[in-house]
């Protein structure tokens, strides 16, 4: 800590801190020498290098100065203003000054960090720090505006993330819209049949919260539905559902399934989604048997009436003077208002193929780990018997980890919850067919509670173990419908080739294929794996960069379902936080028109996505909305005659620091 | 490297480009922190302006920027169609286009201004735009604007 | 000595001009009888036969008021300017070439070397097998004879000496003259440095401005040839590109009543550092495009964007003139 060099005894000026962040910019650069620099520029009352800026310590010093010293504008020189500028700004505010009379300069992730040359290192800080000690300067006094928050949540994705996060919040007193997709909740756990490490039923452990969600008076459930827009923001968010049409009433139909039995489809026909292809159904159909809401639906894509106009419509018949069914249903347009949003919409499998030579789609006996929690499945397409699709149940199977996953052709990270679902699956088969099960590994990868005794307890089941990646998959031959698995085993340095009846490839978890569709709705941005990307991975790993939109489960990354609850938890507490505190206070960054300077040249007015922007035609000048407007400048730098300013980005301010850049002295 | 660093012929030793770049916050800003988290190491020429969005970006600025001494001019924003506010960086597109031309049009170089779309996760791009831009304007040499000095201003008044 | 019932003097100067401003003056019809009757016009080349050495004659800070057009170009001009400063009181910038540069200003895309090639060696109709250039010095037979310099770059009137008030426009319309001229026999000065016309751009009195849309997405910029301009609508939403929504008004919208676009003679308003800058800030963000190839088929139908963004204000612009290889740095 040092003494001011430069009292000054008139009015206060500018005070300069330039934090040494330990040795993460002392290291690189000279803070003393910035310090020294920053006391002889124009308007600095005093300039200090302190060790750590941030700290409570750190912290008084601003405010200690701005009271002894009456200083009026401050600016710290130290790490992103994206971790510390709203602490700077509250010490700034405590001591008695305007928060926004503040400025930071950003020295360490953008410069200690990324230069080896300290000298040039050290002169980049210079140069930052006079720029914006000539910004400060212009800084205006800004207010900080309060909304209040709508206390109701809506949650896109009916998984257990979604239903979760929902009964959390529902239990807490707040109404929740769960919108879901699919026409029932539950995502793929749902399709799974037993989760590991405990083998836990899935099912049985996911009905009874999708029951609770269901009868929860808190919540209103609302599945084949999407947000088709949201607008508004943190708080105030305006957001239009579109519930597509089900073509039956849902407070009439019983899930009786009469309807099912009658159709004019003596043989279900179509592929069958629930059970991955591997089963079908007709176009009136219940998803499956524990659906919530039990209740069938009707695909237009299959049934003929919606084709030719020309059904008998035995299900209506069948359904008899329940009349659940309308098959003249139109899609719903559901507008609603909620002060928070947690996407919860889950992954989707790896296409396995999009690597053929694994042969999934060419050799009939090559399924995806998914498919084969459908064979294992009590209620699957098998009856929880597995048998291929040759009839016979396998007496060797061969399990691949790694589809999809740590391959730079396809996808670099690791799917994390890929080899205990291939132990699982290994445990699985072998218990229902007694086969000798293969596992072809890269690493094993069971890092969890329990995980590594359960990977102890399959490898003493009898499963074999091979290290080493699956090259070529080939058939047999002579007839048989094996297929030949080719890998070197790289423990015994030997190649080793495995014929196998069944080869099970553990697909990864990727995100949606219209993830970027989605995000675009919410105004959030994805990871270059193309996952939700969170504000921050340690510190904010359920936040996102919109304040008011929260992730949850494998929307943001791949996870297993443990994992997957604690987050859609978190999530709830974060949306539960915001709107406990009952308003929000909105950045002043906004722009406004300075309507004597106005021409009403009508430039501006479509220059704004939020529609901030109206004309008042009395007057014949542009009025901005301060509500709407999310502070993104593009009308400022669009006005020709330079009458909008945006607050704490004015013109003036940034030619300041542009020329603070550029000096030479 | 040393060659990369060696400056054309008729220039000093120990002159370093200038430039200023303009960051988007949620994109390239962000990009930019992260290659500091990642302890990603770039050329230490660039001055950046952090700006909410690229379509903040006020062809004045760009002006200012060269009249004042810079040899170069950076424009980072979000990648099309993931502007955090819709269509910011699409404005910023459609300006940096007629501004090329004018900036040519005034003898500055191709090369001296340039548009990249830099998303958050993008640490290493980031890196190599900034290497690269700050090769390709060394290569150039400084602008030396010719800012005709004020011819002497004899200003008597009664 | 002055009378105590002596008349202000006035003076007008023309430097890198036209003559349109001089005009603009004689313009002014019968109100410059009025003119003339309040004040003493003491210097004006064009029209009265007073000589530099009568104004050398008078006392520093006599003239109340010098109104001085052109751009300068050379070292006579600028040695004048220099002068009549120091004899006036308020210095004021009549007309676009003093205030911003003008269109001579658009020399500054050129140096004097470029320029003399062109006028004197290669235009089709000159006839120089010498090569004659003009020279600042020429001696012959004992006898010498000087020509100004030539500079490489065009300069505002305020690049050069202290201006204390501007009259914008090419020329400024005698409304805007008359009322600068009142307005500082007043007495009643505005702030120094202020442009006397409206600070509001020009759309706010232009009589189409009604028929402009909210949502103006430029397809395609036309030049005034190539379409037939309908008479009512506005320029801009009939893809011509007017200056308009970034220049200053005052003028009446004078060249929009004769069915043209705005070519922005009166600069921009006062918070504006570059006009240039503004006006194609705003055109561009009007291209009704995202696609990156058909934003620069667009923006190509403005086949001279610095001609057309900065035909009167080149000098006075951030940049000011053009980067060229190698200018001499004799007369910069």
């Amino acid at each position: 800590m040092n003494e001011p060099k430069n009292k000054s005894s008139d009015k206060g000026g500018i005070g300069v801190y330039v934090c040494h962040c330990g040795t993460n910019i002392a290291g690189t650069i000279d803070v003393k020498r910035v310090a020294d620099y920053a006391k002889g520029l124009p308007g600095v009352t005093l300039a200090r290098e302190y060790k750590y800026m941030c700290s409570d310590p750190g912290q008084e010093l601003i405010k200690q100065d701005i009271r002894e010293h009456g200083l009026t504008r401050i600016v710290v020189a130290a790490c992103s203003p994206t971790l510390h500028e709203t602490t700077f700004r509250n010490a700034t505010e405590a001591a008695g000054l305007n928060p926004y009379y503040f400025q930071m300069v950003n020295v360490r992730e953008q410069d200690a960090w990324v230069h080896e040359d300290k000298e040039a290192a050290t002169k980049k800080a210079v140069d930052l720090v006079r720029a914006a000690v000539r910004r400060v300067h212009l800084h205006k006094p800004l207010e900080r505006r309060k909304v209040s928050i709508d206390s109701n949540v809506l949650v896109v994705g009916g998984g257990i993330a979604g239903i979760h996060a929902a009964l959390t919040l529902a239990n807490s007193g707040k109404h929740v819209y769960l919108v879901e997709r699919e026409p029932t909740i539950g995502g793929h756990m749902a399709q799974f049949d037993k989760t590991f490490p405990t083998l836990d039923c899935a099912a049985c452990i996911l009905t009874p919260k999708m029951t609770s969600v269901r009868a929860h008076p808190n919540i209103t459930m609302w599945t084949l539905s999407e947000v088709a827009q949201i607008d508004g923001y943190v708080g105030n968010f305006d957001v239009t559902v579109r519930r597509k049409a089900r073509y039956i009433n849902e407070d009439l139909c019983v899930g009786c399934m009469d309807c099912v039995e009658a159709c004019v489809f003596k043989e279900p026909k179509f592929v069958n989604e629930f059970d991955v292809g591997l089963s079908k159904r007709k176009p009136v159909y219940m998803p499956f048997p524990q659906a919530v809401p039990q209740i069938v639906v009707i695909d237009p894509e299959t049934c003929i009436e919606f084709k030719s106009g020309k059904c008998k419509k035995t299900c209506v018949e069948a359904c008899g003077d329940r009349l659940a069914i309308n098959l003249k249903m139109e899609d719903k347009i559901e507008k609603i208002k909620v002060g928070a949003v947690v996407l919860a919409t889950g992954f989707q499998i790896f296409d396995a193929k999009r690597l053929p030579y694994y042969g999934y789609g060419t050799y009939p006996n090559v399924y995806t780990a998914l498919e084969v929690e459908r064979l294992v499945n009590a209620s699957g397409p098998t009856g929880g018997e597995v048998v291929l699709r040759n009839s016979k149940k396998p007496q060797t199977v061969g399990i691949v980890h790694c589809i999809g996953s740590r391959d730079e052709n396809t996808n670099r990270y690791c799917s994390r919850v890929c080899c205990m679902y291939s132990l699982k699956l290994a445990h699985l088969l072998k218990e229902k067919t007694g086969a000798e099960v293969y596992n072809f590994y890269i690493d094993m990868r069971t890092p969890g509670k329990g995980f590594e005794e359960f990977y102890n307890r399959v490898a003493e089941e009898g499963v074999h173990m091979i290290r080493g990646k699956v090259a070529d998959v080939f058939p047999e031959g002579n007839g048989s419908d094996r297929v030949v698995l080719q890998a070197e085993d790289t423990l015994i340095n030997k190649i080793r080739r495995v014929p196998v009846d069944m080869l099970v490839l553990a697909v990864g978890l990727e995100a949606h294929a219209d993830a970027s569709d989605v995000r675009r709705t919410f105004n959030i941005t994805c990871s270059s794996e193309g996952f939700f990307l969170e504000r921050h991975p340690k510190l904010a790993p359920v936040n996102t960069f919109s304040d008011g939109i929260y992730l949850a489960g494998c929307c943001q990354g791949p996870k297993d379902i443990p994992d997957t609850v604690a987050q859609a938890g978190a999530a709830a507490a974060e949306a539960m936080a915001l709107i406990d505190k009952g308003y929000i206070e909105l950045e002043p960054n906004t722009a406004f028109v300075v309507e004597e300077e106005c021409s009403g040249c009508r430039t501006c007015l479509s220059m704004c996505p939020y529609s901030a922007i109206s004309r008042d035609e009395e007057k014949g000048v542009a009025v901005i909305n301060e509500v709407l407007c999310k502070g993104c400048g593009t009308c400022v730098a669009a006005c020709p005659s330079g009458s909008i300013k945006q607050n704490l980005f004015e013109d003036e301010e940034i030619f300041e620091e542009i020329m603070g850049v550029l000096a030479h002295d | 490297m040393t060659d990369e660093k060696k400056n054309p012929k008729g220039t000093a030793e120990n002159w370093e480009p200038r430039i200023v770049c303009f960051f988007c916050n949620w994109c390239t800003y962000l990009a930019a922190d992260l290659a500091g988290t990642s302890r990603i190491k770039y050329a230490p020429n660039m001055r950046v302006v952090r700006v909410m969005c690229s379509g903040r970006l006020d062809p004045q600025f760009v002006f200012e920027a060269f009249a004042k001494g810079a040899d170069g001019v950076f424009i980072g924003g979000c990648h099309p169609g993931d502007c955090h506010y819709q269509e910011g960086n699409y404005k910023a597109l459609r300006r940096f286009h007629l501004l090329k031309r004018v900036l040519m049009g005034m003898g500055i170089e191709e090369d001296r201004f340039r548009l990249e779309w830099i998303s958050a996760s993008e640490a290493d791009r980031l890196k190599t735009t900034v290497n690269d831009m700050v090769a390709k304007v060394r290569a150039l040499g400084p602008l030396n604007l010719e800012t005709p000095d004020e011819v002497s201003t004899e200003e008597v008044r009664a | 000595m002055t009378a105590t019932n002596a008349k202000p003097k006035v003076g007008f100067y023309w430097c890198a001009s036209c003559g349109g401003c001089e005009e603009a003056v004689v313009d002014l019809a019968e109100n410059i009888l009025a003119v003339v009757e309040a004040v003493d016009i003491v210097f004006w080349p064009v029209a009265m036969d007073f000589k530099k050495k009568d104004v050398e004659a008078m006392e520093d800070g006599s003239i109340l008021a010098m109104f001085i057009n052109g751009a300068i170009r050379t070292t006579e001009q600028r040695e004048m300017v220099q002068f009549l400063r120091r004899k006036s009181k308020l210095v004021i910038a009549y007309g676009a070439c003093s205030h911003l540069g003008g269109i001579p200003g658009l020399a500054n895309l050129w140096d004097r070397e470029s320029v003399f090639r062109t006028v004197y060696h290669e235009t089709p109709s000159t006839v120089n097998p010498e090569g004659t250039e003009p020279q600042t010095v020429f001696e012959e037979n004992g006898r010498r004879v000087t020509l100004p310099g030539f500079f490489n770059t065009v300069r505002t009137l305020d690049q050069v000496v202290d201006v204390d008030y501007y009259i914008p426009g090419c020329a400024p319309t005698p409304k805007i003259t008359l009322q600068a001229v009142q307005t500082l026999l007043s007495g009643n000065l505005p702030p120094k440095g202020a442009v006397l016309a409206p600070d509001v751009a020009l759309c706010k009195e232009c009589p189409r401005a009604d028929t402009k849309p909210d949502d103006l997405a430029i397809k395609a910029f036309k030049r005034p040839h190539e379409i037939l301009i309908d008479e009512e609508k506005c320029l801009l939403a009939q893809g011509i590109p007017c200056m308009g929504p970034a220049t200053r008004g005052g003028c009446e919208a004078l060249c929009i009543k004769g069915n043209m676009p705005c070519s922005g003679c009166f600069g921009p308003p006062g918070r504006v550092k570059d006009y240039g800058g503004k006006i194609l800030s705003a055109l561009a963000s009007m291209v009704g495009s995202n696609d990156e190839a058909e934003i620069v088929k667009i923006l190509e139908s403005i086949p001279d964007p610095i001609g057309t963004f900065y035909r009167y204000s080149l000098p006075a612009s951030l940049l000011r003139r053009k980067k060229m290889d190698a200018m001499s740095s004799e007369h910069k």
